[in-house]
């Protein structure tokens, strides 16, 4: 320490503390918290949960927007739906998309991570390649499809004319339509589940690899069935159950492209409630149609949580 | 990996390029498409020969056309004013929430932590129809605050900050508190400066889903004037339906540009706070 | 300088019992260190004399005046934590000037961004005291630096200077040294000795390092389990601990405890008696406790245990053979004079004995030691 001559050993006196109120940790603590909370707790009722509780209100009557009188009808919304062939026909669709467009998201996903991360080379550019369609603004990219995937002037029928196949009018179609749709959903997509991935192929601890080399699982296909594909487990269902929820909100490339035709087959789920809710102004069908949206979102979270559970056996 | 196989180094290498050039060369496709239209004059766009350099140098008359149809600047100036407002207001009602719950001790907390967690369960689009006749009732539709309010509580939001804040010591807390520094005074200015990183990532995230939000804008828009991107986007594709394609793509390149350059320049921040954001 | 004193103090979280009716005394200007192993509720002492943590029941006092009702800051007491607690995002100038700005500067000029325009005559003084105070630890050229540019060693004096620029009624220390390498330790004990002779201040220490204890303090308080054992000055405690445990913790080596039985007023261990200087009633169980230098290896010892060498530790000036014997279940440990390394090896039968009359200590069966009849103990004191 220096030797320089200190400072006088005490400040001047701080004056004396005789305070209103003693001061006591714990409710000091207390009080403070619930001032830093109260604006969150707030908007949270007024914002989340209040409309979360409205629509399930809503939902069991038959009120229609801008009308005076409101009645409560129990779960005769739901009754009509049920029997509502465009319902199913929605639901079925979204179904269909989210079959098609998870799996090959969730599988194209960890093959491009598999491939990006096996060599230095370029990653950054192949991530930040793949990763772009992700970050774009959906509704501008998908006029961009509606050009690419346009029957005279875009490039698919082009290039399958070239080959010698005949193009069709994928978007106007009864049967490419939905496809359609799902191209466009897996192209944007897809970059999302390989990054993912690429973290989750980071995360696995280099020693295991090593463990693995000695214990004679040194060929690739060893390798990916002894350490990589058991610890991306977890990642595998996180990354599922995102490509699921997002799948099922489909919604910008239905409204930009097709609005739910030709002939409601590509009428999905979420456009239905828009559709309902905000174009025929069936308030109450539109909110019945919301608690089953929500239902099957909560759902798919549920189970994602319940599988993690039980499979938790990799630090 | 061991590449002590030299022979089969190369190959390897190379296969892998060659997939890799081709699947990035589909998720640029799009992009690269769009910008060629855009600058190709309307009998070269219909044309069937394959260019993606025009020949004709179009793009100044396609940019001014988009330009002035829709009022384009005015769009992303009212993104970057919304998501801006959006991401302040989020941090100052989320963050000491988020430190509360972390840090302090008090008797509802574990029920209100079980509330975020809830709340985190409920996808954004079920809110629409009652918070749409809420703010009717309220007289707020067509306006900014109908844009902005309903995602000032985010608890995406104070679940991240949560548990970053839960990797801080609390020596740190108890020195604030020797030093004399106020309950509010150490949110402010101890725990922001030290959150930055999770603000950082949950900035991206946050910024990301409100530009490219079209569901909720379309609900509650009625004007051009506080017109979002994505519903810029949409009612300029609405305006030049049709076979004005040139302007068409001139249009979009406009909207999607600014949030494209800022990704390439910050990519990785980007990447990572989005995996960050998710893996919680 | 304030002395600071703590009554009948007990902590209870849930069902577990922290503190333990804690009562302690500590003298204005004294260095007073309290040790005891993890866990045993020193840091959460510490935390109610700060006021940091409310406790149970009981009194804290400060400069005899009661502090209970005192936030941490009014106390006037300033803390140097295990991590340091420094402030990341700030300077070490700011993380020094923090606690002056917050007492010498009004609210209107600590407003973030037109403070700076008032009260330049308060913020000058802020400045002087940091310098002066940066000066004196030897850190005055990092004042720049955040703290994650520096090294373990600066960031305790960072921590330490935050600490030291409040000018405190006391300090109180949290462990500081523990997440140093073990030569900066040293150094440093050497220097936080030297800062409270400088200072004449009251220190209140806490650690798990019985050395650090025995080294620095004016007196030294052992805690366990949540209750104090004894309070006493580095030497009494070392030569006569109040209870078994304290005899355990304080040393190093650790003491060689044993049980014997009493005979015909003279203590058996092991089949060999011992000199009896305590009043203990016949056939009572007794642990008896001798440190390593006060047993020798003998060839021929007609009054000493048999057992193999299960161990040796070359400490370069001291060497401690490790026997097992019959005694007791673990080895026994003995220190002998570097020049016998040659002589032993692992697994040879040795003979172990005590070395002439060094001292001995003796624990009841509740572990409370027996003091030696009066006249003995001026003759064991001073033989």
């Amino acid at each position: 320490m220096a030797e320089t001559a200190l400072l006088p050993a005490r400040w001047p006196a701080l004056p004396a503390q005789f305070p209103a109120r003693p001061y006591r940790v714990a409710a000091s603590e207390s009080r403070h918290a619930v001032a830093l909370v109260a604006p969150a707790v707030g908007l949270m009722l007024v914002l989340l949960f209040g409309p979360t509780a409205a629509a399930l209100v809503i939902s069991c009557t038959d009120w229609e927007f801008g009308a005076a009188a409101v009645r409560f009808v129990g779960l005769a919304n739901f009754r009509a739906l049920a029997a509502d062939p465009v319902f199913w026909k929605a639901l079925g669709n979204t179904l269909t998309y989210v079959v098609v467009v998870v799996p090959a998201c969730v599988a194209g996903g960890l093959v491009l991570a598999l491939l990006i991360e096996s060599r230095q080379r370029f990653r950054a550019f192949y991530r930040t390649a793949h990763f772009l369609p992700v970050m774009s603004t959906l509704v501008a990219m998908a006029v961009v499809w509606q050009t690419l995937l346009h029957p005279t002037i875009g490039l698919l029928n082009q290039v399958l004319h070239v080959i010698g196949l005949d193009g069709r009018n994928w978007l106007r179609e009864e049967g490419t339509a939905l496809f359609a749709l799902a191209l466009i959903g897996i192209w944007q997509n897809l970059g999302y589940a390989t990054v993912l991935f690429m973290a989750g192929l980071k995360s696995i601890p280099r020693d295991l690899y090593h463990a693995a080399d000695i214990d004679g699982a040194d060929s690739a296909l060893d390798r990916l069935r002894t350490v990589t594909l058991p610890l991306l487990g977890p990642v595998t269902m996180f990354v599922l159950v995102m490509m699921a929820v997002r799948a099922f909100q489909l919604f910008e490339t239905v409204h930009v492209l097709t609005k739910g035709g030709p002939n409601k087959a590509s009428e999905v789920l979420l456009h239905l409630i828009y559709v309902e809710s905000f174009e025929f102004l069936r308030t109450g069908r539109g909110a019945a149609l919301t608690v089953i949206y929500l239902a099957i979102v909560v759902g798919i979270t549920m189970l994602q949580t319940r599988l993690v559970e039980r499979r938790v056996h990799y630090a | 990996m061991s590449a002590h196989r030299q022979p089969w180094f190369n190959a390897v290498g190379l296969a892998r390029h060659c997939v890799l050039i081709g699947t990035s060369a589909i998720m640029v496709l799009p992009f690269v498409w769009m910008v060629s239209l855009s600058l190709k004059p309307p009998h070269e766009i219909f044309s069937s020969a394959w260019r993606l350099w025009p020949s004709t140098f179009y793009a100044v008359e396609n940019y001014r056309a988009a330009l002035s149809a829709v009022p384009l600047v005015r769009y992303l100036a009212n993104g970057v004013f919304v998501c801006t407002a959006i991401f302040v207001l989020q941090i100052l009602i989320n963050l000491p929430c988020a430190y509360a719950l972390a840090k302090l001790r008090f008797r509802a907390r574990d029920t209100l932590f079980a509330a975020v967690l809830v709340g985190l369960l409920i996808p954004p689009q079920v809110l629409a129809i009652p918070l749409f006749v809420l703010f009717y009732a309220v007289g707020i539709v067509d306006t900014y605050a109908a844009l902005i309010l309903p995602w000032t509580i985010s608890v995406f939001g104070i679940f991240l900050m949560r548990q970053f804040f839960r990797t801080i010591p609390d020596e740190l807390i108890h020195a604030a508190r020797l030093d004399g520094l106020s309950e509010f005074a150490i949110v402010w200015r101890v725990m922001l400066p030290v959150a930055r990183p999770a603000l950082v990532a949950f900035g991206i995230f946050s910024v990301v889903a409100h530009w490219n939000d079209l569901f909720w804008p379309l609900i509650v828009v009625q004007s051009e004037q506080i017109a979002t991107p994505p519903l810029g986007a949409l009612h300029f594709a609405n305006d030049e339906a049709g076979s004005n394609y040139g302007p068409l793509m001139a249009g979009t390149v406009l909207i999607t540009l600014p949030l494209i350059l800022v990704f390439l320049a910050a990519q990785r921040r980007f990447v990572d706070g989005i995996t960050m954001t998710g893996m919680k | 300088m304030a002395a600071i004193e703590l009554r009948h103090i007990v902590k209870r979280c849930g069902n577990a019992d922290i503190l333990r009716d804690v009562s302690l005394g500590v003298e204005a200007g004294e260095f007073l260190t309290i040790v005891g192993p993890s866990g045993c509720g020193k840091s959460t002492l510490l935390k109610i004399i700060a006021g940091l943590e409310e406790q149970t029941s009981g009194e804290v006092l400060i400069d005899a005046l009661p502090a209970d009702h005192l936030r941490p800051k009014a106390r006037d007491i300033a803390m140097v934590f295990q991590s340091y607690a420094l402030y990341p995002h700030l300077t070490v100038f700011d993380n020094l000037a923090l606690p002056l700005r917050m007492r010498w500067l009004t609210p209107v000029q600590r407003a973030p961004a037109i403070g700076r325009f008032f009260g330049s005559a308060a913020r000058q003084r802020v400045a002087q005291a940091v310098r002066e105070t940066a000066e004196f630890l030897e850190i005055g050229h990092l004042l720049d630096r955040k703290p994650g540019q520096l090294s373990g060693g600066q960031r305790q004096r960072v921590a330490l200077g935050r600490a030291l620029v409040r000018r405190p009624k006391a300090f109180l220390m949290d462990e500081p040294l523990s997440n140093l390498d073990a030569q900066l330790r040293v150094s440093m004990r050497h220097e936080l000795a030297a800062l409270h002779r400088r200072l004449g201040a009251t220190f209140v220490y806490v650690t798990h390092d019985q050395s650090e204890a025995m080294t620095m303090s004016d007196r030294v308080a052992v805690m366990m389990e949540g209750g104090l054992l004894q309070v006493d000055t580095p030497q009494a405690v070392y030569d006569r601990p109040s209870h078994r445990k304290v005899a355990e913790f304080i040393g190093s080596p650790a003491i060689n405890l044993f049980r014997a039985h009493v005979e015909h007023g003279r203590l058996r261990a092991d089949g060999i008696l011992l000199p009896s200087h305590w009043d203990i009633p016949d056939d009572e169980a007794v642990t008896v406790g001798i440190r390593p230098q006060g047993l020798t290896l003998k060839a021929d010892a007609p009054s000493g245990w048999r057992g193999e060498v299960a161990h040796l530790e070359n400490m370069g000036a001291d060497l401690f053979v490790h026997v097992r014997t019959r005694l007791c279940d673990t080895a026994l440990v003995v220190r002998m004079s570097p020049h016998h390394r040659e002589g032993l090896k692992l697994g040879e039968t040795v003979t172990v004995a005590r070395l002439g009359s060094a001292p001995m200590l003796v624990f009841d069966r509740h572990g409370q030691r027996i003091d030696p009849r009066r006249e003995i103990l001026s003759e064991v004191v001073n033989g």
